[in-house]
């Protein structure tokens, strides 16, 4: 057994990949988190304090979990959904019908729940810890935006069921958007952009127009959600989140008394 | 669909989630009771209230609260009450929802970090006191490599709590409910839960506000965080008394305003948005009454005994006057004399900025204490330009 280990280790393939021995000196692994681009997101060394449970709750780094998690599943639920008005809900209802033990489909929709809440914990730690304090001042920021963005993830999915939770919670939703002050046709100061008794703001093109692409929750809202729930949003949150970890460690590290 | 889980019980707890619930129970007097206190406690008036008291209670009393033994206590009596609450068939019908798991893990997560943090901050501040390092600074000062020590702690949680999402996505199936219909209106129609804070300030403003102005300035508040927060201490370790506003207002902020009015509108809010006891059968009909008067009305009625007035400037001129008064002369007036030392401390722009962000977070108490009293329903009421405060 030793030997074959030894063997293995000693090959050329091994070699090729691990440029640097066992990890168990401090050259090593050193190198270990150096020469591998995921690890190296790390600093080397970290303060003992701040890899303790009991500071960090360790919600950043579920956070980011959840996610992976969520674009795995999330891809395998794509070779079976189609976002068309009369495919969506039956192709979702046939997920529970026809696989048998299918655990993907609950593993995305309890994940996206958790995201959320554990998103908001972080937040909550990073703000108990007084974490946003100089120099951490611009990740707090990128953070905020990452905390929307999971939020329009979430509420992005939500409608691709196409059931009658997904259709009137996003209903409810969006209807605020009507309200917007200028922009939407209910809202304040919408009558005020209209000259010559024609109203430039109104129903068929106010800003929840635009997030719909219709006038209420139909086909072309699903198809706008669709997009941006499998391509647009997540790919703004990944290039946010390596932002994100680079800053971490650029800050210093998790943050700790100076 | 919950038939697996219900299988895991014993028989007493799975015998309502067979039933599937709604409707009058019969109950021994101290059961009844117990249901008719909470229905009583859990009115949106007394709900709030009661929860702003406990922050205020558990702050003050710190000390007390970040023992052990307390929140133990709290927990198993939590859990006594859960398992006492779910054999009645309306509480069991809205807590077994499948989409519903999430807000009870949210609950015990958000006590228990909360709890935690307390615990850190009460033990700090004791030890800065008698000039001890905090137990972040003890730690701190030691540096470890981030292998293995790093990397094996994240491989440890990855794997154990993978194997509890799979549990769980086994054990409870993701609901799907009919298919969608653009002409039946569920009732009640919810946003995602998230966004059941912000749903329930519908009850106090118009979408406007609650829908487009609050959410804004949440997401612009937390931003300017960092920049208003000129405190330099609390930097990397848990403290109640370094920065005793900053918490208190996160805390007020997040559990009460955020977390709690999600939990409101999870399991208290039924058809029509009316208020549900948490025992009670969500009834269609209903009805709360709506007694809510204008600024307007009170000053032009009631106050000078005449008639509303037409134009729709002259008649809500008091509105307007009070709001003007509120945003654009209160912050002047109180940086001249009360927070003298904080316009000095903070600067003009960042004093500015604070005043206005924290005077909307301030509106939203006092719009609904208003409401509870004096049955408020707007300061400034102009539906004429959709313009209602
Ligand atoms: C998708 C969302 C997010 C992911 C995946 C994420 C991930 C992480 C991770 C892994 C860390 C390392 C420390 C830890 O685990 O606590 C971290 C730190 C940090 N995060 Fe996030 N985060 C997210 C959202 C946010 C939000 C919403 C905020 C604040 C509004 C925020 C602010 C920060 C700050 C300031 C730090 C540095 C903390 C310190 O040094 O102690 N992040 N984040």
């Amino acid at each position: 057994m030793q030997k074959l280990f030894k063997y293995v280790r000693e090959s050329q393939i091994w070699k090729s990949v691990f440029r640097h021995g066992y990890p168990d000196t401090p050259r090593n692994r050193t190198l270990a988190v150096l020469s591998n681009v995921f690890l190296h997101l790390h600093p080397v060394k970290v303060r003992r304090s701040g890899i303790r449970l009991s500071y960090t709750w360790c919600m950043g780094g579920l956070t980011f979990f959840l996610f992976l998690i969520l674009t795995l599943t999330g891809l395998l639920l794509m070779f079976y959904y189609r976002p068309t008005a009369d495919r969506a809900y039956e192709d979702i209802f046939a997920l529970r019908e026809h696989v048998p033990i299918g655990v993907m489909r609950e593993m995305h929709r309890w994940g996206a729940h958790l995201m959320v809440i554990s998103v908001w914990l972080h937040m909550y730690r990073v703000f108990l810890t007084g974490s946003y304090k100089p120099p951490r001042e611009f990740n707090w920021n990128v953070g905020v935006i990452l905390l929307v963005l999971t939020l329009l993830l979430s509420f992005t999915g939500y409608l691709l069921p196409w059931d009658q939770l997904a259709v009137w919670a996003i209903t409810v939703g969006t209807n605020m958007a009507r309200a917007t002050p200028l922009l939407g046709h209910e809202g304040p100061l919408a009558s005020a952009l209209s000259f010559g008794g024609i109203d430039f703001i109104h129903a068929g093109d106010d800003v929840r127009f635009g997030l719909l692409a219709g006038r209420f929750v139909g086909e072309g809202a699903l198809l706008r959600f669709y997009v941006l729930h499998c391509v647009g949003f997540p790919l703004i949150a990944a290039t946010l989140m390596a932002v994100h970890f680079w800053r971490v460690r650029k800050d210093g590290g998790i943050s700790g008394p100076l | 669909m919950l038939s697996t889980l219900a299988s895991m019980l014993p028989a007493t707890l799975a015998a309502p989630l067979a039933g599937g619930g709604g409707g009058p129970v019969d109950d021994g007097p101290v059961a009844a009771a117990i249901k008719h206190a909470a229905n009583w406690l859990t009115e949106p008036t007394r709900y709030s209230v009661a929860s702003i008291l406990a922050l205020i209670g558990v702050l003050y009393f710190r000390r007390f609260f970040a023992k052990v033994w307390v929140v133990t206590a709290f927990f198993v009596f939590s859990t006594a009450f859960f398992v006492f609450a779910f054999q009645d068939p309306n509480f069991n019908s809205i807590i077994t929802k499948p989409d519903n798991v999430p807000i009870i893990i949210l609950f015990a997560t958000v006590v228990f970090f909360s709890w935690l943090s307390l615990r850190r901050a009460v033990i700090n501040d004791e030890r800065t006191k008698r000039g001890e390092p905090t137990l972040e600074g003890e730690l701190a000062k030691q540096k470890v490599f981030t292998w293995p020590d790093l990397v094996y702690s994240e491989l440890i949680c990855i794997v154990l709590f993978t194997a509890a999402m799979l549990v769980w996505s086994i054990l409870i199936t993701a609901p799907i409910e009919e298919p969608a219909a653009t002409a039946r209106t569920p009732n009640p129609s919810k946003a995602p839960w998230y966004f059941l804070g912000l749903q329930e300030l519908l009850v106090y403003f118009d979408p406007w506000i609650a829908g487009v102005i609050l959410p804004s300035f949440i997401i612009v508040g937390l931003c300017a965080i960092p920049y208003i927060d000129t405190n330099p201490k609390g930097n990397g370790y848990y403290t109640f008394e370094e920065r005793p506003f900053a918490i208190s207002f996160f805390w007020v902020g997040f559990l009460l305003f955020w977390v709690s009015f999600v939990i409101l509108g999870t399991f208290l809010r039924g058809p029509n948005w009316s208020f549900f006891g948490p025992f009670e059968y969500w009834d269609l009909h209903k009805l709360e009454p709506m007694v809510n008067v204008d600024l307007a009305t009170w000053v032009w009625v009631d106050m000078l005994d005449k008639p509303r007035p037409i134009d729709p400037f002259v008649r809500e001129a008091p509105g307007i006057v009070l709001m003007v008064g509120y945003f654009l002369v209160l912050p002047p007036l109180l940086g001249k004399t009360v927070m003298r030392k904080m316009v000095a401390d903070m600067g003009m722009i960042r004093f500015n900025v604070f005043m206005h962000l924290f005077l909307w977070f301030v509106l939203i108490p006092i719009k609904m204490g208003l409401r509870w009293t004096v049955n408020l329903k707007y300061f400034i009421g102009m539906p004429e330009y959709f313009f209602n405060v």
